[in-house]
């Protein structure tokens, strides 16, 4: 297509050319790795998903089959179900986390600094040491949280990473800590932006603390909102390194998310075509909610 | 009436502080634990009440570790590919946001789609297809395969461009009229102003790349090319029992990420804000 331009444009749009030529030459090496490794597997996954194949044999397109198959598939389901549980919880948890800790800590008090680094640390370390710590702390009979739930007074402990029930409370906290200083981050840059003059003129007017935070600062940061609930959510469905270090999917199969579906069915039952779909659903799952996403934030937009 | 409300604010500011600092206690509290339990006898690590502080502190964990397993291989490993992949990432990613946001051609606005679309699209969608293609590349079991792969992420192209994008107009302009080329506006001026945005970038991809933990497990079978990340998990399945000596590893993979993180907080900070409000 760029080449039929390029003709057509020697004939006198030489300008069009040369800037499009200059545009392309700061592209090209970024774009040819991402072209090559990123773009086009993107493409092949989505026929792969129509398809049956094991790797060395030839790719047989069998329609819809694999999404059959999948459905039939009691794990799958499960993992459907339980992906979504686990994403509901986490974006809800962490969003109030993240915006919470973000208005104490716009509070211009001094020590921000330490308390804001201390709680967007866990962010940056790494997912297998922090997986290795938290099931230390999550080891049911002498583990610290357990521990100290005993020294509340607390009977009928809970399991957490060994019991199917409580499995996924286990990973939702995880997540929640890990993920809660990164969107405290955005929520804080967001709330250092909404002026002042409007607390101010809402003082004069008589407005409490209270309505002041649900009637200024929460419109005021609604841009915030929509970008940390679309990143959070993605985020969420991408759960999986968390999984792998903490439970690989266990006790059973209560903790296998989506994404550890796929990675079982790619790398360890070797069900090319399986995999694919789920990864398709999975892709479809994600999309559905950015573009639903998209539209309620432009509504909101005209709106205002 | 102001010394009423001067109380209030007093009780108010009070109550943050308790609220903030309780937050945080909790927060640090796994990492305070995993420090503490790295300096015990592996008999010591789940005794009731728990010992934060040790009595007999085993400074041994932290030179047994080396021994048990070639860490510093596998520190060396880690570091060679964050080295190699930032760098790489660095350039491309700086040179394409340039033509992303101060070149004008046609067809650019969609290419650029592309890029942001595969930063909403889960890893886990095209892994396999990338896996295959490695294979057929015979670029499995090799550290080229995951530079390759994390070289050329979207993420880094979408960054720059954001800090690009504050950069005025008229003064490329400016410059275009004085005769500079569009090379010369990149090195002499572009790159200049935007040194916090590389700082930003570098920051990031040192952190994923020394964090990343799926890409090398599925890539790298030899022991001699396994990354940091790997190494802990390794000596977790040889060594389940010996949480101190675990906890001692998983310290030492974390020091690199705690001194970045200290001495460049202010990009973190800026390069969250940045990716998150103008995006």
């Amino acid at each position: 297509m760029q080449k039929t331009k390029l003709i057509k444009n020697k004939k006198g749009m030489k300008l069009e050319t040369r800037n499009t030529l200059i545009g392309l030459s700061f592209i090209a090496p970024n774009f040819i790795g991402f072209f090559i490794f990123i773009l086009i597997p993107v493409v092949f996954s989505f026929l792969l998903s129509f398809a049956e194949w094991d790797g060395f044999n030839e790719i047989k397109f069998v329609g819809i089959k694999n999404f059959i198959r999948l459905t039939k598939d009691r794990v799958f389901m499960a993992s459907l179900s339980q992906t979504f549980t686990y994403v509901i919880f986490t974006v809800i948890f962490t969003l109030i986390a993240a915006l919470g800790l973000a208005v104490l800590l716009n509070q211009k008090l001094k020590g921000t600094n330490f308390f804001r680094s201390a709680v967007f640390f866990p962010h940056v370390a790494s997912i297998v040491a922090v997986g290795v710590v938290w099931n230390a702390m999550f080891q049911p009979q002498y583990g610290p949280l357990n521990e100290f739930l005993r020294w509340l007074g607390m009977q009928n402990l809970p399991g957490w990473t060994a019991s199917t029930k409580w499995a996924i409370p286990a990973v939702i906290i995880v997540s929640v800590w890990k993920d809660m200083g990164y969107f405290m981050l955005v929520y804080l840059a967001a709330l250092q932006n909404v002026p002042n003059s409007l607390y101010e003129a809402s003082t004069i007017d008589g407005a409490s603390k209270w309505q002041q935070f649900w009637r200024i600062t929460l419109p005021m940061i609604t841009p915030a909102h929509f970008f940390v609930f679309m990143m959070l959510t993605i985020n969420s469905f991408k759960i999986f390194s968390l999984i792998l270090v903490m439970t690989e999917g266990g006790p059973g199969t209560s903790t296998t998310m989506l994404s550890y579906y796929i990675y079982n069915q790619s790398f360890v039952a070797w069900d090319f075509g399986k995999a694919s779909a789920a990864s398709m659903i999975l892709f479809v799952i994600i999309a559905t909610i950015t573009i639903i996403q998209f539209r309620v934030e432009k509504k909101f937009n005209d709106f205002m | 009436m102001q010394k009423l409300q001067n109380k209030k604010n007093l009780v108010g500011r009070g109550i943050c502080y308790v609220a903030l600092a309780f937050i945080t206690f909790i927060t640090l509290l796994p990492l305070i634990w995993m420090l503490s339990a790295s300096l015990k006898l592996e008999t010591d690590v789940f005794t009731v009440p728990i010992q934060w502080i040790p009595s007999n502190p085993q400074w041994s964990n932290y030179t047994k570790i080396w021994e048990k397993i070639p860490l510093s291989l596998f520190t060396f490993n880690s570091i060679k590919l964050t080295v190699i992949i930032t760098i790489i990432q660095l350039i491309t990613s700086s040179f394409a946001a340039y033509g992303f946001s101060k070149c004008k051609f046609r067809g650019r606005d969609t290419l650029f789609l592309c890029y942001v679309a595969t930063i909403a699209i889960p890893w886990q969608v095209y892994m396999l297809p990338q896996y295959i293609m490695m294979n057929k590349m015979q670029l499995i079991d090799t550290h080229l395969s995951i530079i390759l792969l994390q070289s050329f992420v979207a993420f880094g192209v979408f960054l720059i461009r954001q800090f690009y994008v504050s950069i005025p107009n008229e003064l490329l302009e400016a410059a275009r009229i004085d005769g500079l080329s569009e090379y010369g506006i990149y090195f002499r001026i572009v790159l200049p102003l935007t040194k916090p945005a590389l700082a930003t970038l570098t920051i990031f991809s040192f952190v994923n790349v020394w964090n990343d933990f799926m890409g090398p497990m599925i890539y790298f079978n030899s022991t001699k090319l396994k990354t940091i990340q790997l190494g802990i998990r390794m000596f977790i399945g040889q060594y389940s029992a010996e949480y101190g000596l675990i906890m001692a590893a998983s310290v030492v993979s974390l020091i690199p990420v705690i001194a970045v993180f200290l001495a460049f907080q202010r990009f973190f900070i800026e390069g969250v804000a940045t990716s998150g409000l103008k995006g």
